[in-house]
């Protein structure tokens, strides 16, 4: 791999942009793609499913035999919420690779002494998601059963490409919920982007188990797109 | 990034920066259960010194003798491990999966 080529993909991750590195394996000639240009790529049909399945492989077509390498910025999930769930949340999440990041604007939630060592913003959402970068490898869980804080969350979620949006709360929650988000413009098809209640029905009894409800839907909704 | 560790290039680009010469080795297909999957990287220096994974330690040994004469040669090569190739079995690939490993120079 050439320098500039290793520099291209490293540069790619600092910036969170999602690239490919293509080698063509008779020769070792190698090229980066990026995957807003991926369908002008002699890949392209290939490229699309690499890139949202993380699917790295080789591929055989008339021009040769190629490998592409999917280099996804790593996945990140943004809690709304410093609460309790949130801390059975981290450590699976932490395992599992992603960035976490818990936003609250309650201070007294949000403080370093119940979150250790992950990114927390005392905040409001609507002043810090924005300057996330919300994009396709980011998930996002608003747990604090407070419409003032989870329906701004809601809000900026549903206007962003995340592949995941989860909200805790009943199903009675959930509609009136629906209906807020009616009154503010959304679509039922943007309301049926948010997963809730949140998470796979395990029969989970407290936040432990809630937690590995979350991840596990999180994780299906990212390997198998639902 | 599926099967990569992020570290892994990391420690290829502080190497680099080291003035080390390196190789880059990754996996590009597995058949059956082979342990790592496809994307999983190892890099290794012209003395031998390697970091990350492509078996979980049944071929490393292999793929390391190789990226040196690939760091001498600066040509990259395609190996191939696997039960039904004698000279893997040997080196045991004992999970039963097939891999194949793409090893390259890095930055040459």
């Amino acid at each position: 791999m050439k320098l500039d080529i290793f520099e291209q993909v490293l540069e790619a991750r600092t910036q969170r942009k999602a690239v490919a590195l293509v080698t063509q394996l008779a020769n070792g000639a190698q090229r980066v793609v990026a995957r807003d240009h991926a369908a002008d790529d002699i890949l392209a049909h290939v490229l699309d499913e690499a890139f949202r399945f993380d699917r790295s492989g080789v591929h055989k077509v008339p021009e040769g035999e190629f490998f592409v390498h999917i280099y996804n910025p790593a996945l990140r999930l943004v809690i709304i919420g410093a609460v309790h769930i949130a801390q059975a949340v981290i450590p699976i999440a932490k395992a599992a690779g992603y960035d976490v990041v818990v936003v609250d604007p309650r201070g007294a939630f949000a403080t370093g002494a119940r979150f250790p060592e992950i990114t927390l913003h005392a905040e409001w959402p609507d002043e810090i998601l924005p300057t996330l970068g919300l994009d396709q490898r980011t998930g996002i869980l608003a747990l604090t059963h407070d419409p003032k804080i989870d329906d701004p969350s809601l809000h900026l979620a549903l206007k962003s490409k995340v592949f995941y949006i989860g909200a805790l709360g009943s199903k009675k929650n959930q509609a009136a919920r629906g209906q807020r988000l009616i009154g503010a413009g959304f679509s039922e098809s943007d309301i049926a982007r948010i997963h809730g209640p949140i998470g796979l029905n395990i029969g989970a009894q407290g936040a432990p188990e809630i937690a590995i409800s979350i991840m596990a839907e999180v994780t299906r909704v990212l390997r198998l797109g639902s | 990034m599926a099967g990569s560790d992020p570290t892994v290039l990391d420690q290829a680009a502080q190497w680099l920066k080291d003035g080390r010469q390196v190789a880059l080795a990754t996996v590009i297909e597995t058949w059956g259960s082979a342990p790592q999957p496809v994307g999983s990287q190892l890099v290794i220096d012209a003395d031998g010194n390697f970091i990350g994974s492509v078996s979980g330690g049944c071929v490393e040994g292999a793929v390391v003798t190789e990226a040196i004469d690939i760091i001498s040669s600066g040509k990259p090569k395609t190996l191939a491990f696997g039960v039904a190739d004698e000279t893997a079995w040997k080196v045991g690939l004992a999970c039963g999966g097939k891999i194949r490993v793409y090893v390259e120079p890095l930055g040459a």
